[in-house]
């Protein structure tokens, strides 16, 4: 049992859990993820780590409530706790040991890019973070990367930092030049739409993704993803990878895999379920 | 040896001091003594009583209903207590099964318990698992003129009425000595399941490391409970619980802790972490949705319980027309756990011809009784979709048997233009798998083969002292009964190897868990 330390909520539907995980708070690095297990009946959700402090045997996780699951996460309260925690799985980012880095976080993947801004903060990396989210409301980890460097804010209505898209501050700072790499980490749409400014460019894109995982240690294969023309399992191979090397449509299309199925949980889940 | 296990291998008396009985059948009178050899001969093998087919089609209950005592007695006296006992000698773990179908036959369930457990951890499993045919009864006597003694139905008799008659617990004190030597198992499957058994019963401190959830690996995640009811497999893990063994979920070796770390906190390490990654065929179409590696689509439904859905939280498609791709358990498994998630039509593709089917025979029978559908002497070339990029069919081509190849089987070669479509909304892939790289990794100097499996030794200790490992991190996909059997052999093995190499300068105290 891992229980919940403490809970704020970050924007109206994302909340941040510290968990208790002292060996996972440990040894993870930047980039990992843990499988989450909530209760008995609960699905298993990949979740990246969004911090972790070694000392109080706690882990970060931010969470998005969409659906059933991520919906009763997100309301647990300190005190209560999650039943299982395995982690801290897939590869640690490769992280750049000198230069120039754009970091770019939009919505929940904000609390992804964290750690790996923290890390390249650390190696003594030039980070600018770019950050967005729909309103003021759904911009996240704001202080924590504004420690770590140049930070923009970017919101589509205006109502924090700059109005519009994260891309068009990533296209702006890649027209001034001396980017050496760019790690991209958000909803899909927006991960494909850097990697379109990156790749006539030649400048190396990170990516991280999160597809439909179960065991998360290799042995389902639902994670998997084409990259190149090869098929990668997200869970052992990434979860990051060359974002120009990705086949986002494809990636796009098999997180629609389970969408009916998501509004046939919520609505048993708010009492309107006639099958079950 | 253990000395309970030579006591019970005697032989019946001679038959001329027996009474003349009349051959019995399964309604005859209790016995009054043994039968004649020729009583014996003419008992015909009990039919396993079994649900209905049409009750299947939307159940997961278990298929098999077991022999009830009547018969189980009845099947018992089939046995001819052979002085050689082949059917040993046909058993990867060598249970003694004259000794415990003797012990059965003359009424003595417990005793016939005792024996059973002594050489198999998970009888209950194996009695329901194990491909009998190819093994124990393969080699039994009564099969060279006729039907082999039941041998796995009346394992599963004896474990069953031990389960539900539990040995009283033992003494405080009675149990084995503790050594003080700490012992770790990567993995809570059949492998890593009965080498824990016996170490602990070695007096050995043992924990388990499992990577879900949930312990019993394939016996939780990939047989589905119409085959083996998981209530068997959480009782199973309990009495290894009980009798002092340390289970760890959610620990993956070469994430959570590395083989290395492993080796500083343990005398000796036991890898058993399982099957790994799902092959899959490599052809047009392969990442459609509906596509599923059999691994995924037993998992969810296994161990997620998706056909519970939304009852429980995980999902899985259900398919309409599933089409499953192999000819092993696996895909008997998913192929049988598609009818019961609703599909009109369930189909297996494979590219031999039915006596190929490396799948046990009791399976290809109940999906035949199922209404399974069968393309034998079929391959498939790629999976079509539509604009939504959900599946539609899978384009196939017909197959004709060639030449011997390596394995000594006839070689499938495609028979040019015989490409067809069959429609389906679900793929599942059921082809093998290939080793998994997580914990291999972590631990460069572990010798592996060139498919990444570990290599061991013939007593099962891989190429640094005190890793010994064996199931299929070993020997790529193979059977319950194997992986149990390299169990065993490993734990002989370690505790081999535990007496040679000097104990940790301090003892670990208070390690008696029984």
């Amino acid at each position: 049992m891992h229980e919940i330390l403490a809970r704020q909520q970050l924007s109206p539907d994302v909340v941040r859990l510290d968990v208790q995980a002292a060996r996972i708070a440990q040894i993870r690095r930047p980039g990992q993820f843990v499988i989450v297990h909530q209760a008995e009946n609960s699905e298993r959700i990949p979740l990246t780590i969004a911090d972790a402090s070694p000392d109080c045997g706690a882990i970060a996780l931010v969470i998005k409530a969409v659906g059933k699951s991520t919906g009763e996460l997100a309301a647990l309260q300190p005190g209560q706790a999650i039943n299982d925690i395995a982690g801290p799985l897939g590869h640690p980012t490769e992280l750049i040991k000198r230069g120039h880095a754009l970091c770019v976080g939009g919505g929940v993947g904000t609390a992804v890019l964290h750690p790996i801004a923290q890390g390249l903060h650390h190696r003594g990396v030039r980070v600018t973070s770019i950050i967005g989210g729909r309103t003021r409301a759904a911009v996240i980890f704001e202080p924590e990367l504004r420690r770590l460097g140049d930070l923009i804010v970017c919101t589509d209505d205006g109502g924090s930092g700059r109005k519009g898209f994260v891309t068009d501050a990533v296209r702006e700072l890649l027209a001034a030049g001396g980017v050496d790499i760019v790690y991209a980490v958000g909803p899909v749409p927006m991960m494909r739409a850097v990697v379109n400014l990156t790749q006539p460019l030649g400048v190396r894109t990170i990516v991280s993704l999160n597809p439909v995982m179960i065991d998360g240690t290799g042995m389902c294969g639902g994670c998997r993803i084409s990259l190149g023309n090869e098929t990668r399992f997200v869970c052992v191979d990434g979860p990051e990878f060359d974002g120009h090397l990705v086949n986002f449509e494809e990636l796009t299309d098999r997180l629609t895999t389970y969408h009916d199925f998501e509004r046939q949980s919520q609505a048993c889940a708010e009492g309107q379920c006639r099958l079950g | 040896m253990n000395p309970e296990t030579t006591n019970h291998e005697k032989t019946y008396p001679m038959p001329n001091l027996i009474m003349n009985r009349a051959p019995r059948s399964e309604a005859a009178p209790p016995p009054s003594g043994p039968p004649t050899m020729k009583q014996r001969l003419q008992i015909t093998r009990q039919p396993m009583p079994a649900l209905e087919s049409e009750a299947r089609a939307a159940s997961f209950a278990e298929v098999n209903l077991g022999f009830t005592e009547a018969v189980a007695l009845i099947e018992a006296e089939r046995c001819l207590q052979c002085r050689d006992p082949r059917c040993v000698r046909g058993c990867p773990v060598g249970v003694n099964i004259p000794g415990f179908i003797t012990l059965l036959a003359e009424g003595n369930l417990a005793g016939a318990a005792k024996l059973l457990l002594a050489d198999n951890t998970l009888p209950a499993v194996t009695g329901r698992v194990c491909p009998q045919e190819t093994q124990c009864e393969a080699a039994c006597v009564r099969g060279v003129k006729g039907q082999p003694v039941a041998i796995g139905h009346l394992e599963r008799y004896v474990s069953d009425w031990a389960r539900a008659h539990p040995a009283p617990p033992a003494a405080p004190g009675t149990g084995p000595a503790a050594t003080g030597r700490k012992v770790a198992i990567v993995g809570a499957g059949p492998a890593g399941l009965s080498a824990a058994a016996d170490l602990a019963q070695l007096g050995h401190d043992v924990t388990i490391y499992e990577a879900l959830h949930k312990p019993g690996g394939v016996l939780v995640y990939g047989i589905p409970e119409f085959r083996l009811p998981k209530m068997i497999v959480a009782r199973e893990v309990r009495r290894l619980q009980e009798a002092g063994v340390k289970i760890v979920c959610n620990v993956v070796i070469g994430r959570t802790y590395t083989l290395p770390e492993l080796r500083e906190k343990f005398s000796a390490v036991f890898i058993a972490n399982g099957a790994g990654l799902p092959v899959f065929m490599n052809v047009p179409g392969e990442n459609l949705k509906g596509v599923y590696s059999a691994n995924e689509y037993l998992t969810r439904i296994n161990l997620m319980t998706a056909h519970q859905f939304p009852r429980t939280d995980t999902p899985v498609l259900r398919g309409k027309r599933v089409v499953v791709v192999g000819g092993g358990n696996v895909a008997m498994d998913a192929v049988r756990s598609a009818r019961r998630l609703g599909a009109q039509s369930a189909m297996i593709v494979y590219r031999r011809t039915r006596a190929e089917l490396p799948a046990r025979a009791e399976e290809v029978h109940h999906a035949e009784q199922e209404g399974i559908r069968f393309e034998f002497l079929t391959a498939p070339v790629a999976v079509t979709g539509n604009a939504q990029r959900w599946v539609t069919g899978l384009q196939c081509l017909r197959m004709e048997l060639g030449e011997p190849d390596a394995s000594g089987r006839r070689r499938p070669v495609p028979r040019p233009g015989s490409e067809f479509i069959l429609p389906c909304d679900v793929v599942v892939v059921a082809i093998g798998t290939r080793s998994n790289p997580l914990l291999t990794a972590t631990c460069p100097e572990l010798k592996l083969n060139q498919y990444g499996n570990i290599v061991v030794d013939e007593h099962g200790m891989a190429s640094l002292p005190g890793i010994f490992a064996g199931g299929d991190i070993v020997r790529g996909a193979a059977t319950v009964i194997l992986a149990m059997g390299d169990g065993k052999r490993a734990a002989r093995a370690m505790n081999e190897y535990l007496q040679r190499v000097p104990a940790p300068s301090a003892a670990v105290p208070g390690q008696n868990h029984s």
